[in-house]
């Protein structure tokens, strides 16, 4: 890895900081990459399933999840983590983070990690060859590519200090603070910097100067590089070993900061927890003077840093090894952004015509096309074009459920509000109303119930028993007259159809292993039609690609109960027009058919 | 900072605590008592479980984290002989070492407040080891020695011997590099017995999260009795969060001869503590003639540089330097105020012996996310309120800021200072962040 971020480079954000997060997406914006550098948000105690960020003028959202893992898993190619838990549990995250695999680089910006935590874990992480940056950091740049959340601060200071754009320096600091400053330096004094690290203010950080350098010097884009180190430690002398012993060949400007602590023997800190000197070889006069010694370019002072780096800079231009950099075009992020309230991913009216899921509507609607309801279905609900065995089926479904007879509850609700003089959508509000756990809910529970026995292997028996123990008849098993010998010939077709047509049928499968030992025991316990439905609704979403969590989701969110309420409302407005062609009076139920049995109340 | 002394009492406390589950085979039989009087030890002695402190012969000493005090002889030991002091004896010599000024061999002076008081423990030279670990580089590092007691110091190289252990290593392997690092000259008979203990003593140093821990000497009595003469200890505060329990209410007392913060640092420090930004001050030298009040961390040491560089060449001395510190992390207005009123209150105190003007550096880097406008509203109203005394010490005032909002807050900070009649210049991000230091003492 010569270089520690490109223009394609996703993170996985740990914690929802909305902030940090926005910057790094209008630093995305402005230089116009192609994808967010966020991919993922994890918010452990968030119910949510995505955030809301402006990108550029627009919206955008973010997946959020509840584990780096489930982040992970969805959002592969993100190979960078921005660990910004606390550090209480920021040790946890990257240790997980490790044992998942899979993260080339893991940033860390707590302060004050436990020490001994903080050595195994960078420790554990240079045995994977995983990057670490920090703890207590502001993070890394690469400019016009990849941005750590606070780094560089507002966007017009990015610009100001040619953060949007590769320049030729390879920039390491401990401190955050003076790494902004720095910045702005090196555009003032050079050409702005290639890549660009804080390594992090603890005594114990992951990656150290001499890391960060040898990948900046085999870094093409890295023509010389600056190293502003601090009192306390011996970092230093790792790389000037490198220099010695020409692991690194290209200039280096250095200076450590702290050259005050020589004015007072002890008591006062001066910077970073790492900031402490215990030896001569610690303080920073001594190391700034190590660091000349060894070829590196060192100023006299802190202050006369600016002329050191135009002095190098100027020198590499004229022998070539810099030229001049062509600034590019940048998107310009609006000052003035109002978030959306209301968010659509299915349909859009903004255009000449009006689309579902990015199809115009003429394009579906007429016989020529080719396209059924199910198509629409397909659309509307789950925003995909789903192949014809599939649709097919969607409307064979719609068929099916239409109609059950007025005795039902929903529909004898449905007449009866008719009867009471209400409107078509009053009375088949009311019908739809009575949909639920005991009316048409046996679809919901055939699904629910028959995969969880799929899923975790139960055989027919143990699925029984565990019915048993759970207390809840099986639902979709049943009929009040039909039985094997004697089907329900809706039931047939439906599976008739799914045996020519689906590609596989393994839950059905299932479910016939079940009726044969229900039907063994008593002959009307069939699988009956709203079994039937709701199994071979699993069994098509299974075929189309869906993974088990998706097809849980779906039964979770009543997918299927929509089902039977879109064929059902046929039915029911079918029974209210029934009634207005009839015009039958207002019902009253004869008192001959209530049991009335009504006690004095007692006082308590 | 992350690693901080703790009491001999306290470490010995943590020993004793914990003895059962780390030193099996060995026994401690804590006896220490932690007083500010010799009134509060015969209070103690008269308790229940402390009868020893009438029953046996005891030793004295300061238990405020400096060593090396049997050179500075604030060891009580002996009277006539080692080993015959009393417990009025001690009382009386606690009382006699509170009541005055002491100076350290080292030059640090202060009054004693704490001390440890133990029983007597008679022993040979040849029972006395030393033993400590701390954390070198990457690695914990073991140090053992047959010779306990001061001397130790003298001869570190050939008579201590080190053994690294790697974050890494496994207790296996620490137990096989303990084992064949003993030193030699510690007697045949004791080597498994140390050896034991060696590994147990580093296996606690490691999971109660010490820094350092040392005991010299520490005391192998018959039996695999053990007593700990002489404690030093720090303990890493980060991982205070998970050792709470474990630790207990453990106090971290500061430096001796440090505890003279004067009341505004005091002030500083208390406002630090209970808000979410960083506000730190350290008066240097009250008479200096540069103050100064830097936004961060990074800045402030770069900052604390170059007024070093410049005073000294520009005929000055670091002691024109009267202060350090920051303020940091997105403080409020009325914090960024208070500290503003604290640094010039101080700054205004006292004339400059030589005539010169006082010079007040309003400094910082480019700010990540600090709304430069907000906090400069806090120096502003400090400023209308302090202007005549400035005035009256010829204060000049530079500033160099940058970051959100800067341009505002740099307007608004140079009206208010013309509008006040003060000196000041103002520099935004194109100047060098220190550069307003050269300026203000090349003048």
């Amino acid at each position: 890895m010569d270089k520690l971020y490109t223009k394609d480079t996703q993170a996985i954000f740990w914690n929802n900081n909305t902030t940090a997060i926005q910057r790094m997406l209008d630093y995305d914006y402005t230089i116009k990459r192609k994808t967010p550098s966020v991919a993922a948000i994890v918010a452990p105690t968030s119910g949510n399933k995505f955030e809301k960020f402006f990108y550029g003028p627009d919206e955008i959202m973010i997946p959020l999840f509840k584990t780096t893992a489930a982040a992970k898993a969805a959002q592969p190619q993100a190979d960078v983590l921005l660990n910004f838990a606390s550090f209480r549990t920021a040790y946890d995250v990257t240790m997980e983070a490790l044992n998942l695999g899979g993260f080339s680089s893991i940033m860390i910006t707590a302060e004050g990690i436990p020490e001994r935590l903080a050595r195994g874990m960078n420790e554990f992480a240079r045995n994977k060859n995983v990057t670490v940056i920090g703890p207590a950091t502001v993070g890394a740049i690469a400019p016009g590519a990849f941005k750590i959340a606070n780094i560089g601060g507002t966007i017009e200071n990015i610009v100001q200090s040619k953060l949007h754009r590769t320049g030729s320096c390879g920039l390491v600091t401990r401190s955050g603070g003076l790494f902004n400053e720095l910045s702005n330096i090196i555009a003032i004094n050079a050409d702005g910097i290639a890549e660009g690290v804080a390594i992090g203010g603890d005594r114990f950080v992951g990656s150290v100067f001499i890391d960060n350098l040898l990948r900046m010097e085999k870094n093409p884009e890295v023509k010389y590089m600056i190293l502003l180190g601090e009192v306390g430690g011996t970092e230093e002398y790792k790389v000037i070993e490198a220099m010695k012993d020409g692991r690194i060949t290209k200039p280096i400007i250095a200076w450590c900061i702290g050259t005050i602590a020589k004015h007072f023997s002890s008591g006062v800190q001066f910077g970073h927890a790492g900031a402490s000197a215990n030896a001569d070889a610690e303080t920073a006069a001594y190391k700034n003077i190590a660091m000349a010694e060894a070829g590196m370019h060192v100023p006299e002072s802190f202050n006369a840093l600016p002329n050191k780096i135009k002095e190098v800079y100027e020198k590499l231009k004229a022998d070539g090894v810099i030229t001049e950099i062509a600034e590019p075009d940048m998107n310009v992020c609006p000052k003035v952004r109002k978030s959306k309230e209301f968010i659509c991913t299915i349909s859009d009216d903004r255009g000449d015509e009006a689309t579902y899921a990015g199809f115009p509507i003429s394009s579906l609607a007429t016989p020529d096309t080719g396209k059924g309801i199910g198509d629409v279905v397909s659309l509307l609900w789950f925003k995909k074009q789903y192949p014809k065995w599939a649709t097919d089926f969607i409307e064979t479904v719609i068929k099916t459920v239409a109609d059950h007879g007025p005795a039902v509850s929903g529909a004898h609700n449905a007449k009866v509000t008719a009867r009471a003089g209400k409107s078509v959508v009053e009375s088949l509000v009311t019908g739809l109303l009575t949909i639920g756990p005991r009316f048409g809910g046996a679809i919901d529970g055939a699904a629910q119930y028959f995969k969880y026995a799929d899923d975790n292997k139960l055989s027919p028996a143990d699925f029984l028993n565990h019915m048993k123990k759970e207390g809840v008849p099986i639902p979709g098993i049943g009929h009040r007259i039909k039985s094997l010998k004697n089907p329900d010939l809706r039931v047939e077709g439906l599976k008739k159809y799914a045996n020519e047509h689906f590609p596989s049928t393994s839950l059905l499968d299932y479910a016939l292993t079940v009726e044969q030992l229900t039907t063994s025991k008593k002959e009307n316990l069939i699988l009956n039609v709203d079994g039937t439905i709701g199994i071979l609704m699993v069994d098509m979403w299974r075929a189309l690609g869906y993974s088990e969590e998706e097809i849980n989701e779906f039964i979770s969110s009543g997918t299927l109960n929509a089902f039977f309420i879109v064929g059902r409302s046929i039915g029911f407005i079918g029974h209210v027009l029934d009634e207005k062609r009839l015009a039958m009076p207002m019902y009253r139920h004869p008192m001959s058919d209530i049991l009335y049995d009504v006690q004095e109340a007692e006082k308590i | 900072m992350a690693q901080k002394a703790i009491r001999e009492y306290d470490g010995k406390a943590l020993f004793s605590k914990q003895w059962e589950n780390y030193f099996s085979g060995f026994h401690y039989g804590f006896k220490s008592v932690l007083v500010s009087s010799g009134a509060e030890l015969l209070e103690i002695a008269n308790k229940h479980g402390f009868e020893w402190l009438r029953q046996e012969a005891l030793v004295a000493k300061p238990d405020m984290l400096f060593g090396k005090r049997g050179k500075n002889d604030l060891v009580l030991f002996k009277d006539k002989k080692p080993g015959d002091v009393t417990l009025a004896q001690a009382a009386k010599w606690i009382d006699e070492k509170s009541a005055h000024n002491t100076t350290l061999l080292s030059g640090q002076t202060g009054i004693l407040t704490h001390y440890i008081v133990e029983p007597f423990t008679p022993h040979s030279q040849e029972q006395e080891y030393y033993i400590s670990a701390t954390t070198v580089g990457e690695d914990d590092v073991l140090y053992m020695s047959a010779e306990g007691g001061m001397e130790v110091e003298e001869g570190w190289d050939e008579k201590v011997i080190e053994v690294a252990v790697p974050i890494s290593m496994s207790d296996a392997d620490m137990e096989h590099a303990v084992r064949a690092n003993i030193p030699s000259d510690i007697p045949a008979a004791n080597k498994t017995a140390f050896a034991s203990f060696a590994i147990q003593f580093f296996k606690f140093y490691r999971d109660m999260n010490f820094a350092y821990l040392e005991i010299n000497p520490i005391v192998m009595l018959e039996n695999n009795d053990m007593a700990i003469l002489d404690l030093v200890a720090r303990l890493d505060d980060t991982a205070g969060f998970m050792m709470k329990d474990t630790w207990g209410d453990i106090e971290y007392p500061t430096a001796f001869g440090m505890e003279d913060q004067s009341p505004e640092e005091k002030a500083i420090a208390d406002a630090d503590s209970k808000s979410g930004a960083s506000l730190k001050l350290t008066v240097l030298n009250p008479m200096g003639r540069i103050w100064t009040m830097v936004a961060g961390g990074g800045a402030s040491v770069v900052y604390a540089d170059t007024i070093a560089d410049y005073a000294e060449a520009n005929g000055g001395s670091i002691s024109d330097l009267a202060n350090y510190g920051e303020y940091s992390g997105g403080p409020t207005t009325g914090e960024t105020k208070f500290y503003a009123d604290t640094v010039i209150d101080l700054m205004t105190r006292h004339k400059d012996p030589h005539g010169k003007d006082k010079l007040l550096i309003i400094g910082g880097a480019i700010a990540n996310f600090t709304d430069v406008a907000k906090t400069f509203t806090g120096i502003i109203q400090s400023f209308e309120e302090n202007a005549e005394k400035m005035k009256a010490h010829n204060t000049k005032i530079y500033v160099r800021r940058g970051g959100p909002n800067y341009e505002k807050g740099l307007k608004d900070i140079k009206e208010a200072a013309d509008r006040l009649g003060l000196y000041i210049e103002v520099y935004g991000p194109e100047t060098h962040v220190t550069d307003i230091v050269r300026m203000a003492l090349e003048k």
